[in-house]
């Protein structure tokens, strides 16, 4: 076994102190000498690392950071480099299942999928196509997403598609939209080189994006480094590097942002011409922040008045300021309204579209950024606007459909509207791929009686049988990444191409080739009677993805399968004007909110309520951003005598969603074995709780058991990392969402995993609790389901 | 003057539309999203029936039966399975567009008395009761595809 460096012990690597360009460091894991290397790059968190796969014999044998890539020059994170083990796993699904008599039974391709497409002609004919829905994931790639997405809007022509995307990655294109008129990400990763101040909010980058941060902490090595304010509830990695660490209390992200904000308006660091020039709704905004006086957030979000002053200096004082948000702000109360603030901070600074002044409201995936470009989720394809007539139009017209097979009368079903339709029994088919709801959406018991209903049949694409697969009443088991090839984009807008390396085990297929089948046996057609989808190849769809995409915001027309292998990491909008990508939206301060270009008129900040195309066309902002303010709305959910403790859910540096391949690494699998619970040593002493003892957390919705880890979080507070559920170890309950809510942010929909009222207390003899009755049994069920 | 005639119908619809939010909010518990908005915007009725209590003292009111009527009549029978989200909202919104009118109508009353207090809260409320109108229409527009034609 080879390799550069041990990325469980030593995260991020060595230092390699820098300003201006980064130097290169290259990062390498392999099993054994590879034969031939395949270019690719990293799907194991949402910053895109280009890599190249090792071949050798037919098999993954380990990975190599790729030193010319612009995202990360070599450098891979401890998932990058042990996450390829998982395409080896023994326990691949091999074959497709079909559920007979309650249980699961190897059948062919064939009975399959003529078994989906009897069920989809059935149910569509008796109770039209509003009876089929979607549920994707953030890991499929942008030709399989697009090839869904015409399937699902001119094929059948249901709004109901979605992913977990709504889960990691709504709200970032919600705010994106709200204040530039259109999703897109304005920065670049390149912004880190230069940058003089950098504001974390509620990302724990040192954890999430470990290559990222690594430029980061490369900065901080070298000359002139950057000062960090970071805000964030717990004592994290990246905190520990911050200049000005703000605790707030959870759900307070509105109260300190706006605090900020004041702060910053009062020190008169604005830059009133690029507001006057370029923004709406100054005005409004300086007199909604006006309140948030240092002392009242110290009373609302509990952080002491002057580390707020000292964090208002470092934004308010810096010539250049690199901003990013995550789970911590998109996950928790009042989401949107609190990304938008960000947005606020560098539109009243005129800090945007120049070098060191990016806006990274990151995805938490890495291919996130795709479903919402395509449309296979909530989304139009093109960034279009589902309100705008035109727009409609335009698909129609490309797909040559007519228009009204497209759905567009109201906004596309978002996912938890998506699961409360199969509950009510209105949604009859769910086809779910390459995502384990069954572990990663809020209030578990209730997803389990969704997916175990008599009257939904459930399809589920993944490699392995996870919880829930083994709910399914169609497994088909799927080729995945280093097994098909096909284009995927990160947070900074950056495009790599993933390379087939390796053949898929068994019948395993690409979920491109699953859907290319369908539309074939559908028989999906255009208006001429031609196929609908007119490709069979991955490359065929980019071609068309091209077509779909060109004089949009996210323009691929400039870009080609030969163009991204020989110049890896192309960022768009590539195109005429841009044939090389390009690194900066927003350079003229021009943004993408004339009303014919807008990818939604809008939505009122507290409710959620769309505003109609008349109302934003009376007061079109005709390229100016807007500047919207937000009022503070404290979370639903409250610590109370019952459940004293503020429980929040986060991540862990080793995993990745709920562990389907990180979990089968055994380096990672062995640094991370198990769910805990974060909480402080004097609550623990409290209730005579030690450092390493199983405890009971209970909300409302539920009870786990976990072992207790004592300090580096607030008192009051909890937390517990997600990723953990049954497929490997289903002795008791400890998935963090048995406890989370269902609920969501009005505009983004996105859910509320970030704060709940919970109890602790400790596991005594009589008192143990019972085993979840589903969730519990549910690894030996999964064995004897198969029958071989 | 008659001013009291509208302090005591926009005071009685403020209280039903109150009511009813909070009735619809336990009755569609189990959709979260209404569920927290309707809980919500039930306060919001709540605050201004509170506000209004200064200017029922200057101008004294006429006590109004007719808001409970109307109430009564829109959410006359009990109502069950999906269609029965979207008659709720409709009914909601019928109640909402009662109360707005009467904020206009006062409105146009307090800048006539040049009451200038009187304006801005019937301007404030107006604002509210918007809002309110607003999401009812979003939420009825996504719910009733799905309600009318695919639900059972």
């Amino acid at each position: 076994m080879e390799q550069s460096r041990n990325s469980i012990v030593d995260i991020w690597g060595p230092r390699t102190p820098y300003i201006g360009t980064w130097p290169e460091r290259i990062d390498m894991q392999l099993a054994e000498q590879p034969d031939t290397w395949v270019q690719s790059a990293c799907v194991l968190c949402s910053n895109g690392c280009g890599l190249e796969i090792g071949v050798k014999e037919g098999r993954i044998v380990g990975v190599r950071g790729r030193a010319d890539d612009r995202v990360n020059h070599g450098r891979l994170g401890p998932k990058g480099l042990h996450g390829w083990v998982a395409n080896n796993s023994a326990d691949r699904l091999t074959k497709p299942l079909i559920r007979k008599k309650g249980v699961l039974v190897e059948s062919s391709w064939d009975e399959a999928m003529s078994l989906i497409v009897a069920k989809t002609k059935e149910i569509k004919r008796k109770h039209t196509a509003g009876a089929i829905g979607f549920y994707t994931s953030g890991q499929l790639l942008l030709e399989e997403y697009y090839t869904l997405g015409i399937i699902g809007k001119a094929g059948l022509g249901t709004p109901h598609m979605d992913g977990n995307t709504r889960l990691c990655t709504a709200t970032s294109a919600a705010a994106l939209k709200l204040s530039f008129g259109s999703d897109g990400q304005p920065g670049s990763y390149t912004d880190i080189d230069t940058t003089e101040a950098i504001l974390l909010v509620g990302h724990n980058m040192a954890s999430t994006q470990t290559v990222l941060w690594t430029r980061i902490l490369d900065r901080l090595a070298g000359p002139n480094p950057p000062q960090l304010v970071v805000i964030d509830p717990r004592k994290t990695y990246t905190a520990e590097k911050a200049t000005v660490h703000l605790q707030p209390r959870l759900g307070t992200n509105v109260p300190v942002l706006n605090g900020l904000l004041h702060l910053v308006i009062e020190g008169g660091t604005i830059d009133k011409d690029f507001i006057d020039k370029h923004t709406v709704g100054y005005e409004e905004l300086k007199k909604v922040v006006s309140e948030w006086t240092p002392e009242l957030v110290e009373n609302v979000a509990g952080i002491p008045a002057g580390d707020l002053r000292k964090a208002a200096k470092i934004v308010g004082s810096s010539s250049t300021l690199l901003s990013t948000a995550l789970q911590g702000v998109y996950q928790s109360m009042q989401a949107t309204a609190a990304a938008v603030q960000i947005n606020n901070l560098h539109l009243i600074r005129g800090l945007i579209g120049k070098p060191g002044c990016g806006i990274y409201q990151m995805n938490g995936q890495p291919t996130a950024q795709n479903t919402r470009e395509t449309g296979a989720d909530g989304d139009l394809p093109g960034f279009r606007n589902w309100d705008n007539r035109e727009h409609i139009e335009e698909l129609a017209k490309l797909w040559n459909v007519d228009p009204y097979i497209i759905p567009h009368w109201a906004p596309p079903t978002h996912a938890m509207q998506i699961w409360r339709y199969a509950e009510q029994g209105s949604i009859k088919l769910l086809w779910i791929s390459a995502t384990n709801p069954a572990v990663s959406l809020p209030d578990l018991a209730q997803v389990r009686k969704i997916l175990s209903k008599e009257d939904l049949f459930v399809v589920v694409q993944d490699a392995f049988l996870t919880e829930t697969a083994a709910l399914a009443d169609v497994v088909l088991p799927t080729a995945i990444w280093g097994e098909k090839t096909g284009c995927f984009t990160n947070v900074d807008r950056t495009v790599h191409i993933t390379q087939k390396a390796v053949e898929p085990p068994g019948e395993a297929k690409s979920d491109f080739d699953i859907w290319v089948d369908y539309a074939r046996r559908m028989e999906f057609k255009d208006k001429d009677g031609a196929p609908l989808v007119k490709w069979t190849k991955p490359e065929e769809a980019f071609e068309g993805w091209k077509q779909c995409s060109k004089g949009r915001p996210c323009d691929y027309s400039g870009m080609s399968y030969e163009k991204l292998l020989s110049k890896n990491g192309i960022q768009w909008p590539c195109n005429d004007n841009y044939p090389e990508g390009c690194e900066r939206l927003y350079t003229d301060g021009v943004f993408h909110t004339s009303a014919d270009d807008c990818e939604t008129f809008g939505h009122d900040m507290t409710t959620g309520a769309e505003y109609t195309p008349e109302q934003y066309k009376a007061a079109d902002p005709q390229g100016r951003a807007f500047l919207r303010p937000a009022a503070y709305e404290p979370p639903h959910e409250q610590p109370d005598d019952d459940y004293p403790f503020w429980l929040t859910t986060g991540r862990v540096v080793y995993h990745f969603h709920t562990r389907t391949k990180t979990g089968r690494s055994k380096a990672l699998q062995d640094a991370a074995p198990d769910a805990y619970v974060q909480m402080a040593h004097e609550d623990a002493a409290q209730l005579g709780i030690s450092d390493g003892e199983l405890v009971k957390v209970e909300s409302r919705r539920g009870h786990i058991e976990v072992v207790a880890r004592l300090g580096g979080i607030s008192p009051g507070t909890a937390f517990i990392p997600f990723h953990y559920g049954y497929w490997d170890d289903s002795e008791r309950a400890r998935a963090a969402n048995e406890l989370t809510l269902s609920e969501w942010d009005p505009v983004s929909k996105q859910p509320h995993y970030k704060y709940a009222a919970v109890k602790i207390s400790r596991i005594t003899g009589e008192g143990k609790p019972s085993l979840l009755e589903k969730a519990g049994t549910l690894l030996e069920s999964i064995k004897e389901k198969i029958i071989h | 003057m008659h001013i009291g005639n509208y302090i005591g119908l926009v005071h009685e619809s403020e209280k039903d539309l109150a009511e009813a939010f909070e009735k619809v909010s336990k009755h569609h518990a189990a959709e979260p999203d209404v569920y927290q908005m309707c809980q919500k915007l039930s306060s919001w009725s709540a605050n201004h029936v509170l506000n209004l209590q200064p200017f029922i003292k200057r101008y004294s009111e006429d006590k109004s039966k007719e808001p409970d009527n109307l109430k009564r009549s829109l959410f006359s029978q009990p109502r069950s399975g999906s269609l029965a989200l979207v008659r709720d909202l409709h009914d909601l919104w019928l109640l909402a567009n009662e109360v707005q009118l009467c904020w206009v109508v006062l409105l146009q009353a307090a800048r006539s008395l040049r009451d200038k207090e009187l304006e801005l809260a019937c301007e404030q409320f107006d604002a509210q009761t918007q809002k309110q109108l607003e999401w009812l229409m979003t939420r009825i527009k996504q719910a009733a595809p799905q309600a009318l034609v695919v639900a059972e």
